[in-house]
Parts: structure tokens; sequence; C-alpha cells
């Protein structure tokens, strides 16, 4: 790392487990008796501890958002190029808790931990969640750091989805919420891949029905699969086109020559797919998908998201990109639509980039940054 | 302050909710924020502006008003301002329809083509108007929809708009005194109180 990176890298990290003892109900009924979240934070909490900023990962992240975990890693967090002295989410300035959800697979209790009632992995048998579920999870963790209320809840995509949760679940408890390339709800397109991508899961023979731990197997090819399906929509055609186009990997479609061609997307997706199978859990990602696809933020609220905005106290900042067709555009002008009419404060921005959905992690684009340092800048913190 | 913009604050009332079209830096947004304790949004579509309205702390949304306001519902707004930008617009009858379906009132500033300079400049240059106000060459000019006093307020006519007030200023006194008689000759900027119904 040279040394200008290093100056606005937040250096090495160590995570944190936390366990909670009290039981936590969840919003389909059941229970967890206890449980453990993984946490990473950066920057210092102040004195009024009023400088602290949650970030909700999207689908695949986890708690390392930033820096490194030995000076030998090459890989740093997954949004480090905006976290860190002088970035958007400036930890010279603010103090940064990021944290791997519940349900997931990166030490916080998920399917693949043991169930203290059976001793067994939870596999298929780890409750769905949903948004609010790991709102109420942060929460408590908010409670156990001795935060009352957040400067800022910022996410991207299924983040943004728990950035407006808070928002309601929780109005006074966050002064800022910063809904990055999100939805009110997903369409049925939207759906539609991820139910493609869990069956790509369900029908691997290693799955056994979710619990592939105990037959001591994996169904790595299905999550490969998935993880593919989901990679394609989060680019955009143009941008796809642009770095790879019809690049042969192998083999030529020299007349006369029987050779097998195989393009360059092909061993890209393959790459990606592969090595997100080694470092990620299948009822995981089926998890997550659902958790995706069951939220609607209005849905206790009449179905009408101005009033649910309404309960809202927290001023927003919403973002979208013009090649993302995941989570279009449109989707983010809904919310502020109807912030809008619910009289709260807003600032929009639609970003052109050829990142697809992808590009709220993607350093080196200058109107992101922009707005984003500006607007993180407008928050007020005690000195 | 800019003497337009303190004319529109007067004609704004107090904990409205206001709606700035081509808002620019937010300025006139934030002073009224403070004065008035209004709930404002912006609307820009220049990159530059949106990030002045962040840093000035106002609302801002992203949007190009050429392309309607159906996000706005029907008189959600107490006003709607429209504040020298009407004349670069590519639709700027659709637009003033569509604002004056989401504001109970509407302020619109505009600058006067028909004031004596311009005349002037084409009638005995022979060229499009360049000037301190309107700096731009015809053809490099955002500015493409000119009108006079007079053109809009036929425009009003014809779409059953209602005039409640317009206020003339011009750059120094002397022509202030001679745009009481001939607004449309002397006066630089308009600004209309508009209503429909």
């Amino acid at each position: 790392m040279t040394q200008s990176l290093a100056k606005h890298s937040v250096g090495v990290v160590q995570p944190q487990c936390i366990k909670f003892q009290k039981p936590l109900t969840l919003a389909c009924g059941l229970q967890l008796p206890n449980y453990e979240l993984m946490v990473e934070t950066y920057g210092e909490l102040n004195a009024a501890k009023d400088n602290a900023i949650l970030i909700c990962h999207a689908l695949s992240g986890d708690h390392h958002a930033a820096g490194l975990h030995s000076p030998q890693d090459k890989k740093p967090g997954w949004w480090d190029h905006y976290i860190g002295p002088g970035k958007p989410i400036d930890t010279a300035r603010f103090f940064v808790v990021s944290i791997n959800n519940l349900g997931g697979c990166n030490g916080s209790t998920g399917p693949s931990s043991i169930d203290p009632a059976t001793g067994q992995p939870w596999g298929s048998r780890f409750p769905h969640l949903r948004v609010r579920d790991w709102v109420h999870s942060q929460a408590r963790l908010a409670d156990y750091l001795g935060i009352d209320q957040w400067a800022a809840v910022i996410g991207g995509s299924l983040g943004g989805m728990q950035a407006m949760r808070w928002s309601l679940e929780y109005p006074e408890r966050l002064r800022h919420c910063i809904v990055i390339a999100s939805a009110m709800k997903l369409t049925a397109q939207n759906i539609a891949f991820n139910q493609t991508a869990r069956q790509a899961i369900m029908s691997d023979p290693e799955f056994h029905q979710g619990d592939y731990l105990l037959h001591n197997t994996l169904p790595a090819q299905g999550l490969a699969i998935a993880r593919m399906i989901g990679h394609i929509t989060y680019l955009s055609d143009h941008g796809m086109g642009k770095k790879f186009g019809r690049d042969l990997r192998s083999g030529s479609f020299t007349q006369g020559k029987n050779e097998l061609v195989k393009f360059q997307i092909e061993s890209y997706l393959e790459y990606q797919g592969d090595s997100f199978a080694k470092s990620f859990d299948a009822n995981t990602y089926i998890l997550m998908t659902r958790a995706l696809d069951y939220f609607d933020l209005a849905r206790e609220y009449n179905h009408d998201p101005v009033a649910a905005f309404e309960l809202a106290r927290a001023k927003f900042l919403v973002l979208s990109f013009n090649s993302d067709w995941r989570f279009a555009p449109e989707r983010s002008a809904e919310i502020v639509t109807a912030l809008i009419k619910a009289n709260r404060d807003v600032v929009y921005g639609e970003i052109e980039s050829p990142h697809g959905h992808d590009a709220f992690l993607i350093p080196q684009q200058p109107r992101y940054w922009d707005i984003f340092k500006n607007y993180m800048a407008t928050i007020e913190v005690s000195n | 302050m800019r003497i337009d913009h303190e004319i529109t604050q007067s004609w704004v009332k107090p904990k409205s909710r206001v709606l700035d079209l081509g808002c620019g830096d937010g300025s006139l947004l934030k002073s009224l924020m403070q004065s008035k304790q209004i709930q404002g949004y912006g609307v820009e579509i220049n990159s530059d502006n949106i990030l002045s309205c962040i840093r000035n702390q106002v609302n801002v949304i992203e949007q190009d008003v050429d392309a309607g306001l159906d996000n706005f519902s029907d008189k959600s707004f107490d006003t709607v301002i429209m504040s020298q930008a009407i004349q670069a617009l590519l639709h700027p009858e659709k637009v003033l329809e569509e604002m004056l379906r989401v504001g109970q009132q509407c302020i619109v500033t505009f600058p006067n083509f028909g004031h004596w300079k311009a005349r002037w400049h084409l009638a005995y240059v022979g060229r499009m108007p360049v000037s301190d106000l309107l700096p731009y060459e015809w053809y490099n000019t955002p500015n493409i929809h000119f009108c006079t006093f007079r053109d809009f307020e036929i425009l009003c006519k014809n779409m059953n708009i209602d005039i409640l007030n317009r206020q003339v200023t011009s750059d120094n006194r002397f022509s202030s005194i001679l745009n009481k008689f001939r607004p449309n000759l002397f006066g630089e900027t308009a600004l209309y109180r508009l209503t429909k119904n």
C-alpha cells in the first residue's frame, strides 16, 4: 500500500463478537434465545456520543467495511473507498459502526451457527428474517455501545432498506438517513431474479433441504450459479460490454479449427461464482434474498409510504445511479416523492455511472463522491 | 439581498411549503427558510448548483423541470417559484401549466426581451442582443425562449391565468422612474405572482 493510500485508510482493524443474552422476538413470531453479532468500529466515539454512524450492509456484505485485518491483507473492507480519514464517511469526524447482520455467515448468528438447543447447525431451521429484525438487533447494539442517537444510518441496496426502516421504527434515534441505490419494495422482475438464484441453490443435489452441513457437504455449484445470476444483474449491459465485449479467453473461430471457444465474460462469471461459493453460506444467501423480497416499506402503514414517512424525523439523502436497472432511479424517485409529500427534508441525486447497481461500491466517481462528501460534511457533531 | 429575491420573499407566507424550480445555489430557499421558516424544496439539474444547495443545507431534488412535475401532486405547495429560468425551458407553457397545477400561487421572474437596450441592439446593430444580463451569443445561449412582458401577459390571458401582482425592476434609478410609465421598454426584470383556479 502506498503512503498516500495509507493516510486515508482506517488501517488494521479488529472485529469483535458481541453476545446478546436477552431473547429477540422476530417478525415471524419465533424467538432467538440469544445471539452474537460481529462488529467493527472505525474512528472514536466523542464524549457527547453524537458522532456515531451505522453502516448497514447489502446482500453479500459483512462487518468488514473498511481497513485491513492484517498488514499483509491484500483486500480492504467492502466500502473502504468511502470510509476513512478524509473520505465521505470521514473517520476523523465520525465513529463508524459496521455490523454483520443476524443470519449472516461471517461470525454473527446465522444458519451455519450451532443451535444451542440441539448442538447442531441451524441449517433449514434458522428463522426467516425480515429487515425489521435486523433493525431491532442493531438498536440493541446501539444500546450496548451507549449510543442513543445515530448521527446517520447509511446503507446501499438492502442496506438502504434497513436505513429507511430505522427511520420509521426508531425515528428519534437517527438524525440522518442515507439511502443509496435502494427501493421501498422490489418489483416482480426483481423477485424473479432472486427466486431463480434460490432455485439454483435448492436444486443442487448437495443442498439437502438446507441441512447440507449435517451431511458434511456444500451446495457450492448452486451457490456459484446463484451468484452469477445476481452478478449479471448488478452490472449494466454497457459496463459489461465495455469491460469484456466479445473478447475470447480461449479457442478461436478460425474455419477448419475445431476448438472450444470460451468468452472472457464466461470465465469472469465462473471465477466470481466459484470464489463466492467458497466464502459465503448458501442458506444465508437464501435468507438475505428473501428478506429483500419480503421488504415493503409501507405494508404496515396501509400501503401508504407518505403515511409511513410522516413518522420519520431524520433528514434524508437519496442517491441512485442511471445505469442501475436492478434498483432503478425510478425506485429512488418514488422514495423522494413520498418524502416530499410527507414534508420531510430530502436531497436527491441521480448519478451518471456505467457501473449498474454495483456503482455504490465503486471508487473514482467524482459526482458520487462530491455529493456524498458534501452532504456528510453538513452533519453536525460535537467536538 | 437581490431585489428580485426581496420581492419574492414578500409574496411568500410564513411557514408555508415552497417549491423552487431551477433553484440555482439554493440561496433564495435558504433565506426563505431563515426569514419565513418555510419548508422548501429546490429542483435543479446543474450538478454544481446541486452541490451548492447541499452546502447551503437546502433540500434539493435532481430533476429536469422540462420533463414535467408528475411527482408533485395538485396544489401540494403554497408557492411554486421559477426565478430567471423560464426562458431556458424547452416547454415554458407546459411547465407554467404544471406549476399552476402544483402550487396555490406561482412566482415567475424573467428578463425582459423588450427592454430598450435589446430593441436598440436588434434594430441598429442588427444582431441578437448581448448584454451584461444576457452575456451569450445566439448559438450558445441557454436562454431559448425569450419574451417581453407583453408577450408573457398575453400567454397568461390565453391560458386563463390570473396575474395577482407584477413588479418590474431595473438597473438604476433613472430607469426605474421610466419603467413606471413604459415598463415593457425600460424594465429589466419582471416578477409575476400568478394563480389559476
